[in-house]
């Protein structure tokens, strides 16, 4: 059993804001193995990309604080570096994707020095090599004629080709970590396949190890190994890819599931949707945060909060937070499961 | 290099703009070698005479017989010089301070925002009044005095600018890749803040000028015999009815030489700016 490349555990994030605390992040713990492919689903403020900017220690502080919890990555406690040693981590041995790449990229250097700059910063290479190596990287995330293409400025790139140098940068110091945060959100659906195709080409080349942040479930299905689904800044339900697709145990999973449209859906079929909003996480519900818009709630559900826990009869690692069974309540209610 | 004067020849306004200012410079450079009348030391016999485009004294004289012409590329040296160096230092200082005050926010801003406006309240003459006398008359004082009259002016634009650039995305990538404040604001905010530090520094360039000739005027500044554009002017104005050469041609000066800053700055701006300069 190999360690994992990182590992956190009982993480709390904070938001100082006017009117109280804000619990951005709940006591959120899991570890990810070198090599994995993680895919973090969730709405908006389910404290997806908060704990990410913990992690890469760019949080604005204040208002957000770390409240409790370890970060552990390559065995260093990410939340004990100074901000130096941080810095030497970003961008060279965690690598890093954002949502919008058309504002991502500085718009008046040129794409060359800008993969440069990443490079120079973080290797011992000289401004030739790196340059060089600057080349390999374009050609690498798909850009024809390279050598060309490096005095050019970000507004003459296409969308598609601007995401395409952001994974260059984001892997120029060859990464242990890559996270891409709603990396492909920004862009169509056409380019969207091409940028999913190269990162699942450049998982079986290097085997690097990926947290994939989304909100689309469909997005990271060539892609990961390992589905997270979070809510409330908290881990809902986890395990193996398909085996969560399949046969999810958390409502909240399920209701994710159900509210994707799919081509063999007949004309005027309507849409599931999850009832209600997200929690006001300024005062949370007590117990399972979902369990206000969870037509299956028990009573426990509005009381105690539930532990993640690994779920009977299923594979290893699938792990799912809820007092409820789903399959049995979903078989005692199947006018559930059409809506 | 090569490519910065192929595109300038493209530009007639930045093409006319160059050749005005470099004429004005490379006059006042090479003056010791082209044989003109002493500027400093005047004939009296041969005071107030017109413009005599074909005599000795094409420009005329002034009220101590001394030769404009003379005077006016003598006098180029040091205004130029010295409205070029307070830009300059002013645009460093401002830019610096703007970046600085901008990207760090919270205490350091507040505190650089106070001493502007501190520095604001005071009546621009008197602060620069009290500066001299304080320091004396010199050459390099009247450097100093005219940038810290201009630094401000770059402060609060660009630090509105930073405000604005360090919310950018890119500002976010930057952290994430590593890279330190100061780099980011010397690497990422500068570049994205040059545009608006070149037209300041044009509307500087000129309005500098014109200062200089109220401080020569007030005696404060370049002290005479050396002459200096501002200081003709000066001195020229009680001649204005009987002897309109002595205002006329180093005030024709002072515009050409603000012309064609305004008209080459206009040009580098979009030189600097890549989305403009892919039209070339």
């Amino acid at each position: 059993m190999t360690a994992p490349l990182l590992e956190i555990r009982n993480l709390s994030i904070v938001f100082d804001t006017a009117e109280g605390p804000l619990h951005a992040v709940n006591n959120l713990s899991y570890s990810l193995m070198p090599g994995e492919t993680l895919g973090i689903v969730g709405e908006s403020g389910s404290g997806k990309s908060v704990h990410i900017m913990a992690l890469l220690g760019l949080l604005p502080s204040p208002p957000a604080r770390v409240v409790s919890g370890e970060i552990l990555f390559d065995g260093e406690n990410l939340l004990k570096l100074t901000e130096k040693e941080l810095r030497n981590i970003r961008g060279g041995k965690i690598g890093m994707i954002f949502q919008n790449p058309m504002s991502s990229l500085n718009p008046v250097l040129t794409i060359g020095r800008q993969i440069l700059e990443v490079i120079l910063r973080h290797t011992s290479m000289s401004r030739k090599q790196a340059t060089a190596h600057t080349i390999e990287l374009l050609d690498l995330v798909g850009i024809s004629a390279p050598a060309s293409r490096l005095t050019q400025y970000p507004h003459e790139f296409s969308g598609g080709m601007r995401q395409r140098v952001m994974i260059a940068i984001g892997l120029a110091c060859s990464p242990k970590l890559l996270i891409a945060d709603e990396a492909t959100t920004a862009l169509d659906v056409t380019i969207q396949a091409q940028i999913i195709d190269l990162i699942q080409n450049l998982k079986e080349k290097s085997g690097i190890t990926i947290i994939w942040i989304t909100h689309d479930i469909s997005s990271v299905s060539t892609l990961a190994d390992t589905l997270q689904v979070m809510y409330a800044g908290r881990v809902m339900e986890r395990g193996p890819f398909s085996t969560v697709i399949n046969d999810p145990r958390s409502a909240y999973t399920w209701g994710l599931l159900r509210s994707i449209p799919s081509p063999s859906m007949h004309s005027g079929q309507r849409l599931y949707q999850i009832p209600g909003s997200p929690p006001n996480m300024l005062s949370p519900p007590p117990g399972d945060p979902f369990a206000p818009r969870n037509p299956f709630a028990t009573p426990r559900c509005h009381r105690d909060t539930p532990p993640l826990r690994q779920v009977p009869n299923s594979l290893p690692g699938h792990m799912a937070a809820a007092w409820y069974d789903l399959p049995a309540l979903l078989s005692l209610h199947p006018e559930a499961s059409d809506v | 290099m090569k490519d910065f004067f192929k595109t300038l020849l493209r530009s007639y306004s930045g093409c006319a703009g160059f050749i005005l200012l470099s004429s004005f410079v490379v006059l006042a450079l090479i003056a010791p070698w082209i044989n003109l009348p002493d500027p400093i030391i005047g004939n009296l016999h041969e005071r107030l005479l017109p413009p005599d485009w074909t005599g000795l004294h094409p420009l005329g004289t002034d009220p101590v017989g001394r030769d404009i012409l003379s005077r006016l590329i003598y006098g180029g040296q040091t205004t130029l010089m010295v409205a070029f160096s307070a830009v300059a230092l002013g645009a460093i200082l401002g830019t610096g301070i703007g970046i600085l005050a901008g990207f760090s926010g919270g205490i350091i801003d507040r505190i650089l925002m106070r001493i502007i406006d501190i520095q604001l309240s005071f009546p621009l003459m008197m602060l620069t009044l009290l500066v001299v006398a304080v320091l004396g008359p010199s050459i390099g004082n009247v450097i100093i005095v005219l940038a810290l009259t201009s630094w401000t002016r770059y402060t609060r634009i660009i630090r509105g600018q930073v405000l604005v650039l360090k919310e950018r995305e890119f500002i976010l990538s930057a952290k994430a890749i590593g890279a330190s404040a100061f780099w980011i604001m010397r690497q990422h905010i500068l570049p994205n803040v040059l545009t608006p530090v070149m037209v300041i520094a044009t509307l500087e360039l000129a309005r500098i000028i014109i200062m200089m000739a109220a401080l020569s005027f007030l005696g404060l500044g370049v002290q005479p015999p050396d002459p200096d554009w501002g200081q003709m002017l000066a001195e020229g104005r009680v001649y204005i009815s009987t002897a309109w050469w002595i205002v006329l041609f180093p005030g024709l000066a002072i515009l050409l030489t603000t012309l064609a800053v305004n008209l080459l700055g206009d040009w580098l701006r979009d030189y600097f700016d890549p989305k403009t300069r892919l039209k070339r």
